[in-house]
C-alpha cells in the first residue's frame, strides 16, 4: 500500500459521510472477510495530563510545555511500523487513552487516524473513541475532534459531586461534566460513555445512588462503574495509609455495586462487561476486542499490544510494551521507527488462560465457537465439564457451562477473580494431562 | 532478673544462664596479672585457708562490676578501664549487661600475714536454673548477696536469698550504687532486716564502680564465711557444678573437692554414667583455664578427660577414682523441662540449617529436650523442652542470632499430668500417672481420675500504689495468694501459687505495663496441684482442625478459645461462602466467630494495557493456593496458622 495524502482525506470524508457508527449486540460476532490475525485493534497512548489524580497511578506526566509537533510525528512514525510488523490488513477500532487525549490537538488525531487509512483498511464505521476531560473538551473542541475522524466519546466525569472531584483531584466541576456530556451528546449521539466511580473513601450508599440516578437522567447509551482501587504511590493511598482520610469499606463497595448494577438493569442497560453497561446496542467494540482476545496494536509511550509480528515472519502472538517515558520513546522512535521496550512470547497455554480470564467478564462469557478458535482440541467441557471443584461452583450458581458455552452467573460476575483461582489451575492440569497425550493431524 | 534487658531479648529473658554456651575464647582478651611461671601448687592450700563463695543478686545490681573490682583487687586481672564484667565472658553478657552463664574464678589474698585461697563460683542470674544455681551453691559456704541502695530489694534478690538460706550458707548482705545520687542505704537495710532477718548492721555499704569499700567486702568473706568441711584424706569426692564443650578439647567440667585429690592421669568414674575417663588437665580459673598438677579437697577448678558430649558431664554428678566408690552427693537430678514450644523453620528448605544450629547449641545445653515434630500447617520441625521461660527465650534468640536461623516458634505450654483410671490405659502406659505434652494424647475424662498441672510460687515486688491492679491481674490468671508484706513503707511483697501455664505468655508484660515497669517478678518450681483441664478442639464449618487442639483450664476455656477464634478470623481469606470458626468442647460450642463470604471480587478496570498485570496477579495467587490447606472446602493459608501458633506478640 502506497500512503498518499489523497487517500486519507478520502477516509476522513468518508467518515463525515457515515456519522453514525453501526450498533452490533456482540460485536465480536461481527464477520469480515480478513482472518482474525490480519486484523487489529488500535490503542494510542497520549501520555500527558493537566494535573495528577489523587487515585490514577497510569504512565503519565505533567508536561511543562509539550512539543505537539514532535509527538505527533513518533505516534504517526510508531503506527506505521507497528502496522507493518504485524502484517495486519484490517483495522476495526481506535482507542485514544491516556493521559488526557483530549489535550492533544484535533490535527494530531487526524494525523495518526490518516496515517492508519493510508496503511491499512480503516472501515468508515471503525469505533474511533476519544477519552476525553469536561475542562479540556468545550463543545467546539468536541467537535473540531469529530472532523478529525473520532465518533465515539468516553467521558472521565467520575462523580457528580464537587467534594468528592476535589477529593479525586480532578480538575472540573459537576456543571463542566454536564455541561460537556450534553455537548457531546448533541455531537455524538448513542456514542458518549461516561464514567462513574463507587467506593471512595467516605462515601455513603444514599447519597451515592442518587448520583447515580441523576446521572441516568443526563447520560447516553453507555456507562461505566468503577469500584476505586488504591493503588500504591498515589495521594489517596498515602492519605489512607496515614489515616487522613477514611480506608474505603469494601462491603460498602461491593453493596453499592450490586445496587448499582440493580439499577441501571432497570433502566434497560445490559451489563455486558464487570464494568461497562450499554442500552441500544451502544457496547465498546474496542474494549471488546481485548475481552474476547483479539488482537491489538499499542502506540504511544507505555503501550500495550498483544498480536502476531506476522510481517516479520513470526508465529507466536506476543505481549508488548512501549518504552515508558515520552522524551525515550520519542528518541526510540526517531532511531528504529517504533519505541517496543519488551516482547514475551506468549505460549498456547498463556493465550488460553489469557482467553479464560479475559472472556469470563463479559455476559456472553466464552462460548464454545470462540474456545475452539483457540483451541480446536480440547473442548469447555473436555476441560472443565469433570472437575469437582467446577462442579461446586456449578451447583452454587456462580458459573454456568452449558450449550452456549462457559460464563458467570449475575451473582458470579461480582467474585470472578475468586473464580479464576479453581478455573486457572483446572485449565493448566487439563492442558498438561492433553500435552501427555499423541497429538494427531496436527 | 526480670528488670531491664537487652532491646531485643524480652525483658524477662535478661540474665539468663543460656545454658547452651559456645566457649568464646576469642573474647577473653583481659589482661590476667597472676601469670605463674610453672604449674602453681595446690597442696599450699589448706582447707583451713580456702573459702568457697558465690555473688547473687537481681539484674543490674552490680553483680558482675563487683566480681570485676574483687578480681582487680586480688590481682588476678589487671586494673584497667576494660575490665567490664570480666566473668560475663559471651558477647550477649557484655552487650547487655548481664550474666548469661555462669563463670567462675580463684582469687588469692593476702590477710592478716597469711595467703587465701577465695574460690568465687558464679551463678546463673535466674531461677529458671534454680537447679544450677543450687548446685553452684551446694559447693559453696557463703554468699554475697547484693543489693541495689536505690532500687532495694526485688523479686529476684528474695529468690536468690532463700536458695541460699535452704543451702544454710552465710549470707553476707551487700548495699551497692551507694553512690548514687537517690542511693537510700538505710531503707534498704530495713528491707534487709525486715525481709531476711539479717541485722541491719551486717550489711556492707559499697560502690563497686568506684571500688568504694571493696576490700570489706574480701574481708568479709574470709572472715563470716567457714571454710569447706572437706577432708584430703578420703578418696575423691568431687561435684560437677557445671560445663561447656570446646570444639578442640572436648568437655571442660567445672568441679568442686569435696573430697581428695585430683591429678593429670588420674582413673575417674561418673557416679551417674559408670563410664571411666582419663583426667588429661586439671587446673584452676584465673579465670582463664590455668593448669596445675593436682587439685585438692575444698578447691574449685576444672577438669578435662575426654568427655565428647555435655551429657557426659551434667550438673550435680559425682565424680569418683576408679576402683574407689564414694556416696554420691546429694541433689542430683537430670534436668526437667517446665516449658515446652514447637520450633519449625519459616521454610522448610532451612530444616536442615536449624537442624544442624539446634544440635550446636544443645551440645553445650544438655537441659534442653529435643524431640522431632511435624505439623500439617508448619512442616518438620521439634518439639523442645525448656527449664522456663528465660530459657526458651534465650535459646531461641541465640538460634537467630548466632546461626541466623529463623524460626517460627509456636505459643510455650507446659507439661499437664493426668492420674489413670482405666486399667487398660494404665497398662498401656505401664503407669498411672501420666505427663501429657501433646494436646493429641489427652486422655478422655473418663479414664482419668484427675488432672494436674505444674504450679510455680511466684513473687512480685511493687510500689504499694499498684498493688490493687496486681491482685486483680493475679486473680485473673488463677492464682492463689499466699502472703502479702509491706517491706518498707511503700513496697509491697506479694507471694501466689500461680499455675505454671498462666504465666508462660504475656504474664511478665502484662505485669510490667501496669506497674510502669516498677514492679518486679521471679518464681520457683511448686509442683503439681489438680486442675480441671479440659480439650478444647478448634472447628472450621464443623471439620476439626488439629494443628489447633489445646489443652486449657475450665475457666479459661472461653476467653482461650475466643481469642484463637479472633485470632484464626483475622488471617483467613474470604471465600465464596461464609465460613463459621467454632472453638468446642466435647459437643458444647464455646465461642464463635464468622468470616463473611465474598461478596465482590473482581478487578474493576481491566483493558488492554491491565492483562499482564491482572495474569501476573492471578498466577501468583493461583501459586499460593497450591500451598493452602484444605480443611473441607475451606482454604486456608499456612499463615493463618502461623498467626495463631506462634507465641504473641506484646499486645
Amino acid at each position: 500500500m502506497i500512503p498518499s495524502g489523497a487517500q486519507a482525506r478520502s477516509w476522513v470524508a468518508s467518515v463525515r459521510a457515515t456519522r453514525r457508527r453501526p450498533r452490533v449486540d456482540s460485536p465480536g460476532q461481527s464477520p469480515s472477510p480478513e482472518r482474525a490475525c490480519r486484523r487489529a485493534a488500535l490503542y494510542v497512548h497520549w501520555p500527558y495530563c493537566e494535573k495528577r489524580c489523587s487515585y490514577c497511578n497510569f504512565n503519565k506526566y505533567i508536561p511543562r510545555g509539550v512539543d505537539e509537533g514532535a509527538m505527533r510525528n513518533c505516534l504517526v512514525t510508531e503506527a506505521q511500523s507497528l502496522l507493518r510488523l504485524s502484517g495486519v490488513q484490517r483495522v476495526e477500532s481506535v482507542f485514544f487513552g491516556g493521559g488526557t487525549p483530549s489535550l492533544a490537538s484535533p490535527h494530531t488525531i487526524a494525523a495518526v487516524l490518516e496515517a492508519v487509512a493510508q496503511a491499512v483498511y480503516l472501515p468508515a464505521d471503525s469505533e474511533v473513541t476519544l477519552e476525553a476531560n469536561p475542562t479540556s473538551a468545550p463543545g467546539p473542541r468536541l467537535a473540531a475532534f469529530g472532523a478529525a475522524g473520532v465518533n465515539r466519546l468516553s467521558i472521565g466525569l467520575q462523580s457528580l459531586d464537587d467534594t468528592e472531584l476535589q477529593l479525586l483531584g480532578r480538575t472540573h466541576s459537576v456543571s463542566d461534566a454536564l455541561q460537556t456530556l450534553a455537548e457531546a451528546r448533541r455531537l455524538f449521539p448513542g456514542c458518549v460513555s461516561v464514567d462513574l466511580m463507587l467506593g471512595l473513601p467516605g462515601q455513603k450508599m444514599d447519597q451515592w445512588l442518587g448520583q447515580l440516578q441523576e446521572l441516568l437522567y443526563h447520560c447516553d447509551d453507555h456507562l461505566s462503574l468503577y469500584q476505586l482501587t488504591l493503588e500504591r504511590g498515589t495521594t489517596l493511598f498515602t492519605q489512607v495509609q496515614q489515616g487522613t482520610l477514611p480506608a474505603p469499606d469494601p462491603e460498602l463497595a461491593a453493596e453499592m455495586y450490586q445496587e448499582g448494577r440493580a439499577v441501571l438493569r432497570e433502566a434497560g442497560f445490559r451489563q455486558y462487561e464487570v464494568s461497562n453497561f450499554a442500552r441500544n446496542g451502544a457496547l465498546s467494540t474496542h474494549n471488546w476486542t481485548y475481552w474476547q482476545c483479539g488482537q491489538y496494536l499499542g502506540i504511544g509511550p507505555g503501550a500495550h499490544g498483544r498480536f502476531t509480528p506476522q510481517g516479520d515472519g513470526g508465529h507466536t502472538r506476543e505481549a508488548r510494551i512501549q518504552t515508558l517515558e515520552p522524551d525515550n520513546w520519542m528518541k526510540e522512535v526517531i532511531l528504529f521507527g517504533h519505541g517496543t521496550r519488551k516482547r514475551v512470547p506468549l505460549g498456547q497455554l498463556e493465550l488460553l488462560e489469557e482467553v479464560l480470564a479475559m472472556g469470563l467478564r463479559t455476559d456472553v462469557g466464552i462460548t464454545h465457537q470462540h474456545w475452539q478458535q483457540f483451541e480446536p482440541q480440547l473442548t469447555l467441557w473436555d476441560v472443565f465439564g469433570a472437575s469437582k471443584e467446577v462442579k461446586e461452583l456449578l451447583a452454587q450458581g456462580l458459573l454456568l457451562l452449558d450449550h452456549r458455552g462457559l460464563r458467570c452467573s449475575w451473582e458470579g460476575l461480582a467474585v470472578l477473580d475468586s473464580l479464576l483461582l479453581t478455573l486457572l489451575p483446572q485449565l493448566q492440569e487439563a492442558w498438561q494431562h492433553r500435552t501427555l497425550l499423541p497429538v494427531s493431524g496436527r | 532478673m526480670w528488670v531491664r534487658a537487652g532491646r531485643t531479648l524480652r525483658p524477662w529473658a535478661a540474665g539468663a544462664h543460656a545454658a547452651a554456651v559456645e566457649p568464646q575464647a576469642a573474647s577473653r582478651a583481659y589482661g590476667v596479672v597472676t601469670e605463674f611461671k610453672e604449674k602453681p601448687d595446690m597442696s599450699k592450700f589448706p582447707v583451713e585457708d580456702i573459702r568457697n563463695f558465690s555473688i547473687i543478686a537481681h539484674v543490674d545490681h552490680g553483680k558482675s562490676t563487683l566480681a570485676d573490682r574483687l578480681l582487680e583487687l586480688t590481682g588476678t586481672i589487671d586494673k584497667t578501664k576494660n575490665n567490664k564484667q570480666v566473668l560475663d565472658k559471651l558477647q550477649v553478657e557484655r552487650e547487655r549487661g548481664i550474666t548469661v552463664k555462669a563463670q567462675t574464678a580463684s582469687l588469692f589474698y593476702n590477710f592478716e600475714g597469711k595467703r587465701y585461697l577465695l574460690n568465687l563460683i558464679d551463678t546463673p542470674g535466674h531461677v529458671d536454673f534454680s537447679y544450677e544455681v543450687s548446685r553452684s551453691l551446694s559447693a559453696c559456704q557463703g554468699v554475697l548477696l547484693v543489693v541495689d541502695a536505690n532500687e532495694g530489694i526485688q523479686a529476684q534478690t528474695v529468690a536468690n536469698f532463700f536458695l541460699a538460706f535452704e543451702a544454710q550458707l552465710s549470707v553476707i548482705p551487700v548495699i551497692n550504687k551507694i553512690d548514687l545520687k537517690n542511693a537510700d542505704p538505710k531503707r534498704v537495710e530495713k528491707q534487709i532486716e525486715k525481709v531476711f532477718d539479717i541485722p541491719g548492721d551486717e550489711c556492707i555499704k559499697i560502690s563497686a564502680k568506684l571500688g568504694t569499700n571493696v576490700e570489706s567486702v574480701l574481708q568479709a568473706v574470709i572472715e563470716r564465711i567457714p571454710p569447706p568441711k572437706v577432708y584430703r584424706k578420703n578418696p575423691l569426692r568431687a561435684l560437677v557444678f557445671d560445663s561447656t564443650f570446646d570444639q578442640y578439647r572436648g568437655v571442660i567440667a567445672n568441679i568442686a573437692l569435696f573430697d581428695g585429690v585430683v591429678s593429670k592421669g588420674d582413673k575417674i568414674v561418673s557416679a551417674h554414667t559408670k563410664k571411666t575417663y582419663e583426667v588429661n588437665e586439671v587446673g584452676i580459673l584465673n579465670p582463664n583455664e590455668q593448669s596445675t598438677h593436682k587439685l585438692y579437697a575444698g578447691q574449685v577448678g576444672f577438669l578435662i578427660a575426654g568427655m565428647k558430649d555435655v551429657t557426659e558431664a551434667q550438673i550435680g554428678d559425682t565424680l569418683h577414682l576408679h576402683n574407689h566408690p564414694v556416696e554420691p552427693l546429694p541433689g542430683f537430678k537430670s534436668a526437667k523441662p517446665m516449658v515446652f514450644a514447637g520450633v519449625y523453620p519459616v521454610d522448610q528448605s532451612e530444616y536442615n540449617t536449624l537442624k544442624s544450629a539446634i544440635g550446636k547449641l544443645t551440645l553445650n545445653d544438655s537441659s534442653v529436650t529435643v524431640h522431632r515434630d511435624s505439623s500439617l500447617a508448619l512442616g518438620a520441625g521439634w518439639r523442645l523442652g525448656f527449664l522456663g521461660l528465660l530459657h526458651m527465650e534465650v535459646f531461641n534468640q541465640r538460634l537467630e542470632q548466632e546461626y541466623n536461623a529463623s524460626v517460627i516458634l509456636t505459643t510455650p505450654t507446659v507439661p499437664y499430668k493426668a492420674v489413670l483410671s482405666s486399667a487398660k490405659l494404665i497398662k498401656e502406659y505401664k503407669e498411672k500417672e501420666i505427663t501429657v505434652i501433646n494436646p493429641a494424647q489427652f486422655p478422655d475424662k473418663s479414664k482419668v481420675t484427675e488432672y494436674l498441672e505444674p504450679v510455680v510460687l511466684g513473687t512480685v515486688i511493687t510500689p504499694d500504689e499498684y498493688t490493687g491492679k496486681i491482685i486483680a491481674l493475679c486473680q485473673a490468671r488463677r492464682a492463689v495468694q499466699k502472703n502479702m508484706i509491706f517491706i518498707d513503707q511503700n513496697r509491697v511483697m506479694l507471694k501466689y501459687l500461680f499455675p505454671l501455664n498462666e504465666i508462660v505468655v504475656d504474664f511478665y508484660d502484662s505485669l510490667k505495663s501496669l506497674s510502669s515497669g516498677y514492679a518486679s517478678f521471679d518464681y520457683e518450681d511448686a509442683g503439681y496441684q489438680a486442675a480441671e483441664l479440659v480439650k478444647m478442639d478448634i472447628l472450621l464449618n464443623g471439620n476439626f482442625v488439629e494443628e489447633l487442639v489445646t489443652i486449657v483450664h475450665k475457666e479459661k476455656a472461653y476467653s482461650v478459645g475466643k481469642n484463637i477464634c479472633e485470632r484464626l478470623k483475622d488471617s483467613l481469606p474470604r471465600q465464596l461462602f461464609e465460613i463459621a470458626i467454632q472453638a468446642v468442647i466435647g459437643s458444647k460450642v464455646i465461642a464463635r466467630e464468622t468470616v463473611k463470604a465474598y461478596r465482590k471480587n473482581v478487578l474493576a478496570k481491566c483493558y488492554g494495557g491491565d492483562i499482564t498485570r491482572k495474569m501476573k496477579l492471578l498466577k501468583r495467587q493461583t501459586e499460593g493456593k497450591k500451598k493452602l490447606r484444605k480443611i473441607g472446602n475451606i482454604e486456608v493459608p499456612k499463615d493463618a496458622f502461623i498467626k495463631v501458633l506462634k507465641t504473641q506478640s506484646n499486645k
